[in-house]
């Protein structure tokens, strides 16, 4: 089966949301795809939102800018107002319940409501709400080889701070059983 | 062979310039590249180099003037507004034969414009930017990858021919990360007789400069720098053909809108439009016999850009007016998406 996943992750500047894609662009590179990963620089990120695209597809990346996610996760209100509708029909939607307190409006769309910001506080590790999202996305689309999931995190978390690796071990570890 | 890593455009650029050999940086900073300084603070140090943030583009570009005059290898980097205001300071470094390599990633304009990716530099760069019968080489990459690889070319070609060469980017490219295998670190070193480097009482004084008072031998200079240009023209031209050769409706796009546009065909084709690519690498000296020679078979053009339609001047002139060209694009910061340029493909293949 072809593979062309279009990820859509936003949020507010803090939470994680460029680093949460900096995993995933990892990750699907060393399975073998071709990736891209593309921050928001506009204006909107100086508001405080913050947002970011990572293709992962078998065939070469055409625009690293989606506009039409097959999968997005929306870690805040304005997040999934925003860009609930853009999500192709028959896609995937990642929302931080515990933030987020509305229903989702789309019924054509798989809808994953994970309460990521409640389950980390509860775990001591409240900064790492991303990363449940995170090891949700990748049971969901099948890049959870535990192998590849130590090699990506050897590369995403800078290896002057190796206590790092465990806690978004441990939050991935999390988001992938639920 | 180097190990595949995952770097954002603007840091990946400033590690295979000094690969290339680049010694000496200077900048000032406007988004959406300001990456490449903050990448070059942290390793030129470490590498021997001289990393140093100018109090304005003009004296970064000016400063540019006096490493290339001693022979350094040296770059500039700048987006949109700020490469209108190195302008003058290119016009000089072409003026007296200097290398150097400028890069823009560009952002919507005109004016300070917006921040987002844009093409609408097009013009200025493969005008010769500055005053004065100048010009610039000048790369359109179209992934990282290639703008590393690129990196190296624009830094020996610069050398060779003795003129700036600039790396046309935009704020896409600049800003987004993929894999990138990086270039091995340059061996060779390209001998410069010309550079101000210090006489040690040997010989005679090397002079650069860019001021020729007299008529005769202003235009004497000007011509000789003309001879190169010739050559490179005959010698120098870059272009990706992809799915050309049968191609009804040949599509003209460079950088970041190309890929959009493979996108496209790959659409175009499923529905039995035979639509296909040139894609300049080179926008001065621009591939004119290549597109020439596709305008044999194909029956119409179409120019995408992210800006109201600039190369197609280049494009309408390479085929001599031999086939239609329509152009279909965006500007102000908003990316093309395949779709619209599907809908063109097909308004075109109805006609």
């Amino acid at each position: 089966m072809s593979v062309n996943h279009q990820i859509f992750l936003a949020g507010f500047g803090g939470q994680g949301i460029l680093f949460a894609g900096k995993y995933l662009v990892y990750t699907g590179m060393m399975a073998g795809y071709e990736v891209s990963w593309m921050p928001s620089y506009g204006p909107e990120m100086r508001g405080g939102t913050c947002n970011c695209s990572v293709n992962i597809s078998d065939e070469p990346i055409d625009s690293p800018i989606i506009l039409h996610p097959t999968i997005l996760c929306a870690m805040n209100l304005p997040s999934l107002d925003k860009f609930e509708n853009s999500t192709v029909p028959g896609g995937r939607v990642f929302i931080d319940s515990s933030l987020i307190e509305r229903k989702p409006a789309r019924d054509d769309v798989q809808n994953f409501l994970i309460p990521a910001t409640g389950l980390a506080r509860e775990q001591n590790m409240i900064k790492l709400a991303n990363m449940i999202l995170v090891g949700k996305i990748i049971r969901e689309i099948g890049l959870d080889d535990p192998a590849l999931i130590e090699k990506t995190m050897t590369k995403v978390v800078p290896a002057k701070k190796p206590e790092l690796f465990d806690w978004n071990m441990k939050a991935l570890q999390v988001g992938m059983g639920l | 062979m180097s190990e595949k890593v995952i770097m954002k455009g603007n840091e990946a650029l400033a590690e295979a310039a000094i690969r290339a050999g680049c010694k000496c940086f200077f900048g000032y900073p406007i988004t959406p590249q300001t990456e490449v300084a903050a990448y070059m603070a942290k390793r030129m140090p470490k590498v021997g180099g001289v990393y140093l943030q100018a109090e304005s583009e003009i004296a970064a570009i000016n400063m540019i003037y006096g490493a290339a005059a001693s022979g350094a290898r040296c770059m500039t980097s700048s987006s949109s507004p700020g490469i209108s205001l190195k302008a003058e300071g290119i016009s000089y470094i072409c003026g007296a034969d200097l290398p150097a390599v400028i890069v823009n990633m560009t952002r919507g304009g005109p004016g300070l414009g917006g921040i987002q990716p844009a093409q609408s530099d097009y013009y200025q760069a493969t005008r010769g930017l500055g005053h004065g019968d100048a010009r610039l080489l000048v790369f359109a990459p179209a992934s990282i990858q290639e703008m590393c690889d690129l990196m190296t070319t624009a830094f020996d070609l610069a050398d060779k021919y003795r003129m700036p060469a600039m790396i046309l980017g935009d704020g896409a490219i600049g800003q987004m990360m993929e894999p990138v295998i990086l270039p091995e670190p340059a061996t060779r070193t390209i001998d410069k007789p010309w550079a101000a480097t210090g006489t040690e009482l040997k010989r005679a004084h090397n002079i650069v400069n860019s001021l020729y008072l007299q008529p005769d031998q202003l235009e004497d200079n000007v011509r000789a720098r003309f001879e190169r240009y010739v050559q490179i023209e005959a010698t120098e031209p870059r272009c990706e053909e992809y799915l050309a050769d049968d191609a009804d409706i040949l599509i003209t796009a460079y950088g970041i809108s190309s890929r959009i546009v493979k996108s496209a065909i790959k659409k175009a084709r499923a529905e039995g439009i035979k639509a296909g690519l040139l894609r300049p690498i080179t926008l001065w000296p621009f591939p004119k016999a290549v597109l020439k020679k596709h305008a044999a078979h194909a029956k119409a053009f179409l120019d995408v850009e992210l800006n109201m339609g600039q190369m197609i001047d280049d494009v309408r002139m390479a085929i001599e007016y031999a086939r239609p060209v329509e152009f279909a694009g965006r500007t102000g910061g908003i990316i093309i998406t395949p779709d619209e340029i599907l809908a063109k493909l097909r308004e075109m293949e109805a006609k």
